[in-house]
C-alpha cells in the first residue's frame, strides 16, 4: 500500500497521520478479510449489475425464470424507449436546472454566513450559531406543509421558486456549519494583512477566505448539486406541470405508469444514476473529505 | 482583546463621537450583515412556517374553504386515529432495526477497509457508492429486486432451493424488504467511521500489544471507547434521519401492503395533500416533532455519559 494513498486517506481524515492503519500480522487474517471484502463487494455490486442487466433486456426476458444475466441481444432501445415515453431530455434538463441554481446559491450565501460565524466576533454570534445547530434538528416535515401554504398564497405553486429561492438564505444550516469548521483553520495573520492593508471584511471574504476554500467550497457545491438531483418530495409538492418535471419525479411517475414495464423502468433509474457515478468519480476526494469534516469535528 | 481591527493611524484613537461608530458597533453590524440571509431564511422559512403550523393545528382546514377554528380536536383526534398506532408502529420498528443494524454494519465494513492493502480504496469506492444513488433510483432497482416472482433476492432463493418469499406483498416482509434496502446505503456512515478508526494512534495498540492483550481486548478497550463519539454521532444522525423515511415508503409500497410501510412522513404528507386536512397533517407533524426532541432527549442524557472523550471538557 503506497505511502501517497496513505497520506491522502488521512489527509482526507483531517487529523494528523499517526501511523494508525493496523497491520496484519498473520496471513490467515489477511486471507480472511480479503474473503470477506469480495464478499460483501459482490453484495453491494449485485444491484448495480442487476440494473443494467434488466435494463438491457426484452419483455420476454424480464420475465424469464430463471433470468439471464447477460441478455442476448442487448436491447439498447430500451433506453431509448423509457426516454422518450416520457421527456427524459426535458426532466434532464429541468433537474440540472434546479441543482445549478441551488449549488450557485449556497455556496455563496453558506460561505458568507459561515465567514460572519468564523471570522467577526459580534454580540450574540455565540445565540444565532446555536439557532443554527437548532435548525438541522428540526424535521422538515413540520415546516413542509407552512411553506406550502406561504408559497401558495405567493403564487409560486407550479414554478421552480419554492425549490430555489430559500437556498438563497443561508443555504443550509448543515453547509454554514462545515464552511464555518474549514475557515477556522485558515490562519488569521492573512486577514489581518488585509486588513492594515485597508481591506473590508466582505474584501477578505470574497479575495482571501473564497479563493483558499475552494476545496470545501466544491465539496458544499457537490453534495448540494446531489441533493437537488435526488429530491423527491420537493418537486412532488410544488411541481404541477408535467413539462417542469425534474428526473426524480418523472422517475416515479414512471413507475406509476409502468408499473409491469420493469425493463423500461431500470432504464431509466440507469439514466438516473449515470450523472452523480460519474460526479463520484471526478471528486471522490471531495465526497470523502466532506462527509469526514462533518462527522469528526461535530 | 485588541485586535487589528481596533488599529488605526498611529497617534488617531479610536472614537465614540456622534455619528461616528465605534469598532465593536462596526464589528457587529458587520457580523449582521454577514449573516443576515441565514436570519432571513430562518425567520421566513423556519419561525413564520412554526407559527403558521402552530395557527393550522387549531383549525380545520381543506385549502378550499376558510380556515375554521376548532381548538384542541386535531390533537383529541391523535388519540382515536386508527391510522395513527400503525404509523408510529411502522416508523418505530423501521428505525429500531436499521439504525443499530445499519451502524454496526458500517462500523464493522470500516474495521475491513481499514486495512493496507492494495486497491483498498477500490473496496472502499464500491461499498460507498450506493449511498449515494438517488432514493428514487434505488426504490425503483429494489422494488424490482424484490419482485416475488422474477426478483433478484427470489431467484437467488429458489437457486438455493428455497421458496420464493413475497417480500413486498406481505404485511410481515415489507418492512423487511425496506430495512435490508436501507443497509444498501451504510457507506456514509462507514467513511466516518473509518476517519475516527483512522484516528486512533498505532501506539495505543502496539503498547497492548505489548502487555498481551488479544485482538479482541484491543477492540472492547481501545477501538471502542475512543470511537465511542463517533458512533454517537453516527446514532443520532442515523435515528433522526431513518424517522423521516419517505421515499421508499412512497415509491415501492404505498405505505402497503395493509399499512405496513405506512411511515409517519407519508401518512403526513397523504393527510395533507391527499386528504387536503391541513389541520390534522401540522398536528401529526408537531407530533413527530416532539417525539423526536424527546428521543433525541432520552439519547444524550442516557447514552451521551457513556461517550467516552479523550480532551474532557471539549
Amino acid at each position: 500500500m503506497s505511502s501517497a494513498e496513505m497520506t491522502s486517506v488521512a489527509e482526507a481524515a483531517a487529523v494528523p497521520y499517526t501511523g494508525s492503519r493496523r497491520r496484519k500480522s498473520s496471513s490467515t487474517t489477511r486471507i480472511i478479510t480479503y474473503i470477506l471484502l469480495i464478499a460483501v463487494s459482490i453484495l453491494m455490486l449485485f444491484p448495480f449489475l442487476w440494473l443494467v442487466s434488466s435494463s438491457l433486456k426484452s419483455q420476454l426476458q424480464i420475465f424469464e425464470y430463471p433470468p439471464q444475466w447477460f441478455p442476448y441481444p442487448l436491447l439498447w432501445q430500451n433506453y431509448v424507449d423509457a426516454l422518450t415515453f416520457r421527456p427524459f431530455g426535458l426532466y434532464l434538463r429541468n433537474s440540472l436546472t434546479i441543482a445549478t441554481l441551488n449549488v450557485i446559491a449556497v455556496v455563496f450565501t453558506s460561505s458568507l454566513c459561515a465567514y460572519g460565524f468564523a471570522r467577526i466576533r459580534f454580540w450574540g454570534r455565540e445565540f444565532w450559531f446555536g439557532i443554527v445547530i437548532a435548525t438541522l434538528l428540526l424535521p422538515s416535515i413540520v415546516t413542509l406543509v407552512p411553506q406550502f401554504i406561504i408559497f401558495s398564497r405567493l403564487g409560486w405553486v407550479d414554478t421552480i421558486l419554492p425549490l430555489t429561492v430559500p437556498l438563497f438564505f443561508g443555504g443550509g444550516a448543515f453547509n454554514i456549519f462545515l464552511l464555518r469548521q474549514f475557515f477556522r483553520t485558515i490562519p488569521e495573520e492573512l486577514a489581518d494583512a488585509a486588513r492594515i492593508d485597508g481591506c473590508s471584511e466582505f474584501g477578505i471574504y470574497w479575495r482571501i477566505m473564497l479563493p483558499l476554500s475552494k476545496p470545501a467550497l466544491i465539496t458544499v457545491g457537490i453534495f448540494t448539486f446531489l441533493a437537488a438531483w435526488n429530491d423527491l418530495i420537493g418537486p412532488l409538492v410544488y411541481l404541477r406541470t408535467p413539462d417542469t418535471y425534474t428526473v426524480a419525479i418523472g422517475l416515479a411517475q414512471f413507475r406509476g405508469a409502468m408499473t409491469t414495464r420493469w425493463d423500461l423502468q431500470m432504464a431509466a433509474a440507469a439514466v438516473m444514476i449515470l450523472p452523480v457515478i460519474l460526479l463520484f468519480f471526478f471528486a471522490q476526494r471531495y465526497f470523502i473529505r466532506g462527509i469526514v469534516m462533518t462527522g469528526l469535528k461535530g | 482583546m485588541t485586535t487589528i481591527t481596533e488599529i488605526r493611524k498611529p497617534g488617531v484613537q479610536p472614537q465614540a463621537r456622534t455619528g461616528r461608530l465605534t469598532p465593536s458597533q462596526r464589528r457587529n453590524i458587520t457580523g449582521y450583515l454577514f449573516i443576515s440571509p441565514f436570519i432571513l431564511g430562518f425567520l421566513i422559512w423556519f419561525l413564520i412556517p412554526a407559527l403558521i403550523a402552530l395557527y393550522l393545528s387549531v383549525h380545520d382546514w381543506n385549502m378550499i374553504n376558510a380556515p375554521e377554528f376548532v381548538g384542541l380536536q386535531n390533537f383529541q383526534r391523535l388519540t382515536t386515529d386508527p391510522l395513527l398506532p400503525q404509523a408510529l408502529k411502522a416508523t418505530f420498528l423501521y428505525t429500531i432495526v436499521s439504525v443499530p443494524v445499519g451502524l454496526a454494519l458500517s462500523f464493522g465494513l470500516a474495521m475491513l477497509i481499514n486495512n493496507e492493502f492494495r486497491g483498498i480504496a477500490i473496496f472502499r469506492t464500491i461499498f460507498y457508492l450506493p449511498s449515494i444513488i438517488p432514493a428514487v433510483a434505488s426504490a425503483a432497482l429494489w422494488a424490482w429486486i424484490f419482485n416475488t416472482e422474477f426478483g433478484l433476492i427470489n431467484v437467488i432463493i429458489r437457486g438455493l432451493g428455497g421458496t420464493k418469499i413475497p417480500w413486498l406483498q406481505a404485511p410481515a416482509w415489507a418492512p423487511i424488504a425496506l430495512i435490508i434496502m436501507s443497509l444498501w446505503s451504510v457507506g456514509g456512515s462507514m467513511i466516518i467511521f473509518l476517519a475516527g478508526l483512522q484516528g486512533i494512534p498505532d501506539i495505543y495498540y502496539e503498547a497492548a500489544e505489548i502487555d498481551g492483550a488479544g485482538r479482541w481486548q484491543r477492540l472492547w478497550n481501545i477501538t471502542l471507547p475512543l470511537m465511542s463519539p463517533v458512533f454517537f454521532f453516527n446514532l443520532v444522525i442515523g435515528f433522526i434521519n431513518s424517522f423521516q423515511v419517505f421515499v421508499a415508503g412512497y415509491l415501492i409500497t404505498d405505505g402497503g401492503p395493509v399499512n405496513a410501510t405506512l411511515f409517519m412522513v407519508l401518512y403526513i404528507y397523504r393527510t395533507a395533500f391527499r386528504s387536503l386536512n391541513m389541520g390534522y397533517a401540522a398536528a401529526l407533524s408537531w407530533l413527530l416533532f416532539f417525539i423526536l426532541m424527546g428521543l433525541s432527549f432520552l439519547v444524550f442524557r442516557y447514552l451521551g455519559n457513556r461517550v467516552y472523550y479523550e480532551n474532557p471538557g471539549e
